[in-house]
C-alpha cells in the first residue's frame, strides 16, 4: 500500500488522477481466520487495525453485511468528547479523545478531527451546579474543563436565545476546549485502509446468519458467502446485538432504537463550536460544507427500521429554535436514522462472554462514535488475550446482575425511557 | 409515523400515545426470593427484528393502555387491544 502523502496528491495530479490505488482490496472470504470481526463499521474496523498493530495478529477477517461506512459509523453527528463523571467512564473516553487527537497520523488518512470545542448550556443555578461537579471531577481526571458564566457563553456564542422572553435563560456553561467532531465516512475508511496495509481481509456483502460450534464453543460462522471458521468471534454490529446474541444462544439487556440526525441548507460559518441544549435533548454544530447538524431524541420505541419518524423532526425544529431563534427560517434538507443497542444504564458492554470463543462489543447507545478508537483499541486486546482491557473493566455484561450499572444518563431501567 | 387503531377512539397519529415497551416480559410475584427472575424482569428483553407486543398509553386520548403487536422492520401494526383482559 503507497502512503497517501503531499507528494502522491502532486503526482497523482499529473496523471490526472487515474492511478490512485484502491483504497483496500476487495477480500473474498478465506477458510479460515484466527480472528472474525463481524460488522465493518467503526468499531469493527478498529477493532480488527488494533489487533494487527498492537498485537500482530494479521490473519484477521471483518465480516460486514452491507458496505463498510453504511450503518451507524456513516449516520451519527459525529460529536467527540470526553465530559463524563462516572468513573470508568471519564478514563475510557479521554483515552479515546487522546487516541482522536493522533489518528489522522496514525492511520496515514486524514479523518479531519476539528477540536472546536463542545458547549452544553446550564439553564437554572443548580444546573450550573452540577456541571461544576462534572468539571471538577474531569479535571481531576487531567482532562480539561471550563464553567462559564452567562456573560463569557453571550461572549463565545451570542447568537443563542439571550433575550429576556427566553423560554430558559441561559445562566452559564460547561466547555471543553478540546472536544470536536471528526469526518466520519473518513473514519470507517481510514481504519478500513490500515487494516487492510496490515494483511486483515475486509469482505462486504458477507451477512452472518448463524455461528459454528464445536461442542460449547463457537468456532465459525455461517455467512451469505459460506461457512468460515475462527479462533475467535467478535461482534460488533452496533443496533444489531440482540439479532446476532440469540443466534448464539445470549440473552442481553439490549433494546434496538432508532436516533435521527438533520442536516439544513448550507449557511455561511456561523456556529463555532458544537452546542448541546441543557434544557432539551439538542445539540447543532457546522459541517465544512456550511449545513447545521442537528441531534435530538430517540424516537421512543423498538425500531430496526433504518429510518425516523416525523414526531422527533417536529421535536428537534422546536427545540433548534427555542435555543438559536435566528435560524427559525432555515430549512431542514435531510434527515436519516440509525439502529442502535440501547442499554438499560446507557453505558456500553464490551467483555468476553460465557459463550466459549465469542466477545461482545455492542450497546453503545447514541453514543459510540467518539468511542470508536478505545473501543478498537480495548476490544482488540480483549479478543488477543482473553481478558478485558482495565480501561473496559467496569462494561462488562454481569454488571446488571450484580447491581454495578455505570447509569451515566441517570435515566433508569428501560431503555425507551432515556 | 405509526397509526394505532385506538379501540375507544379509532385510529390516530402515534403522537397521542406514551410507548410501555414489551408487554411479553412478566413481573414476577412479588414475593418471588430469586434474584435471577427479577433481574430478567428488568433488564433482558428479547428484542426482536420482527412482531413485537408491546404497550402503548393513549395519553391525550381515552388515556386506556393497549397492548399492540407491531413489527419493528417496517412498523406495520398488525393487532391492537386493550391491557386489561
Ligand atoms: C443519528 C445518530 C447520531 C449519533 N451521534 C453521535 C455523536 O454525535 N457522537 C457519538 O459519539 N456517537 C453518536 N452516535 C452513535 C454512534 O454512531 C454509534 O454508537 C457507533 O457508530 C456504533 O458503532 P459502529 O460504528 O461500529 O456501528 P455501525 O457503523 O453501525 O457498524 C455495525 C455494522 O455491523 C453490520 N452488521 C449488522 N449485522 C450484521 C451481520 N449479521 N453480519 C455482518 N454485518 C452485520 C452493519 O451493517 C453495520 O455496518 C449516533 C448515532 C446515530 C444513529
Ligand atoms: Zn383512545
Amino acid at each position: 500500500m503507497s502512503r497517501y502523502s503531499a507528494f502522491s496528491i502532486f503526482r497523482n495530479g499529473l496523471s490526472g488522477q487515474k492511478n490512485w490505488q484502491r483504497a483496500w482490496r476487495a477480500a473474498e472470504p478465506k477458510p479460515a481466520y484466527d480472528v472474525i470481526i463481524v460488522g465493518g463499521g467503526g468499531h469493527g474496523l478498529a477493532t480488527a487495525f488494533y489487533l494487527a498493530e498492537n498485537h500482530g495478529i494479521r490473519n484477521v477477517a471483518v465480516l460486514e453485511k452491507g458496505y463498510i461506512g453504511g450503518g451507524n459509523v456513516g449516520r451519527n453527528t459525529t460529536v467527540i468528547r470526553s465530559n463524563y463523571l462516572l468513573d470508568g467512564n471519564t478514563q475510557f473516553y479521554e483515552f479515546s479523545v487522546k487516541l482522536w487527537e493522533g489518528l489522522s497520523q496514525a492511520l496515514n488518512f486524514n479523518v479531519m478531527f476539528s477540536q472546536r470545542g463542545q458547549i452544553v448550556t446550564a439553564h437554572s443555578a443548580d444546573q450550573l451546579d452540577t456541571f461544576s461537579h462534572r468539571a471538577n471531577v474531569m479535571r481531576l481526571n487531567g482532562i480539561d474543563a471550563d464553567i462559564l458564566d452567562r456573560d463569557e457563553v453571550r461572549r463565545l456564542v451570542p447568537y443563542l436565545d439571550f433575550s429576556d422572553t427566553a423560554r430558559f435563560p441561559i445562566h452559564g456553561a460547561i466547555l471543553q476546549g478540546r472536544a470536536g467532531t471528526a469526518r466520519h465516512d473518513a473514519v470507517a475508511w481510514g481504519y478500513a485502509r490500515a487494516a487492510d496495509g496490515h494483511g486483515v481481509d475486509i469482505i462486504q456483502n458477507c451477512e452472518v446468519t448463524g455461528f459454528v460450534r464445536d461442542g460449547d464453543r463457537i468456532v465459525g460462522v455461517e455467512t451469505s458467502k459460506g461457512r468460515i471458521g475462527a479462533g475467535k468471534v467478535g461482534l460488533a454490529v452496533a443496533g444489531h446485538t440482540s439479532v446476532l446474541g440469540q443466534k448464539a444462544g445470549l440473552e442481553l439487556p439490549i433494546e434496538s432504537h432508532v436516533l435521527q440526525a438533520f442536516v439544513t441548507e448550507p449557511l455561511k460559518p456561523l456556529v463555532d463550536h458544537v452546542v448541546a441544549y441543557g434544557a432539551d435533548h439538542f445539540y447543532v454544530s457546522q459541517s465544512d460544507k456550511g449545513g447545521l447538524v442537528f441531534g435530538g431524541n430517540l424516537d421512543g420505541y423498538n425500531s430496526y427500521a433504518q429510518r425516523g419518524n416525523l414526531g422527533i423532526v417536529r421535536e428537534v425544529a422546536e427545540a433548534a429554535i427555542a435555543l438559536m431563534p435566528c435560524i427559525s427560517r432555515v430549512r431542514l434538507l435531510r434527515h436519516w436514522g440509525g439502529v442502535m443497542d440501547m442499554t438499560p444504564d446507557a453505558s456500553p458492554i464490551i467483555c468476553p462472554t460465557p459463550i466459549d470463543g465469542l466477545y461482545l462489543n455492542g450497546g453503545w447507545c447514541y453514543g459510540g462514535f467518539k468511542a470508536t478508537p478505545a473501543s478498537g483499541w480495548c476490544f482488540a486486546h480483549t479478543l488477543a488475550t482473553g481478558k478485558p482491557h482495565p480501561l473496559i473493566a467496569a462494561y462488562g455484561l454481569d454488571r446488571f446482575r450484580t447491581g454495578h450499572t455505570l447509569d451515566e444518563a441517570g435515566a433508569g431501567p428501560a431503555a425507551w425511557l432515556q | 409515523m405509526l397509526r394505532i387503531e385506538c379501540p375507544c377512539c379509532g385510529p390516530r397519529d402515534h403522537d397521542e400515545f406514551r410507548y410501555g415497551g414489551d408487554a411479553s416480559v412478566m413481573r414476577p410475584r412479588h414475593d418471588d426470593p430469586d434474584p435471577e427472575s427479577w433481574y430478567r424482569y428488568v433488564y433482558v428483553r428479547k428484542n426482536p427484528p420482527g412482531p413485537h407486543s408491546e404497550f402503548w398509553q393513549h395519553v391525550t386520548g381515552c388515556r386506556q393502555w393497549l397492548v399492540v403487536e407491531r413489527d419493528t422492520r417496517n412498523h406495520s401494526i398488525l393487532s391492537v387491544g386493550f391491557a386489561r383482559k
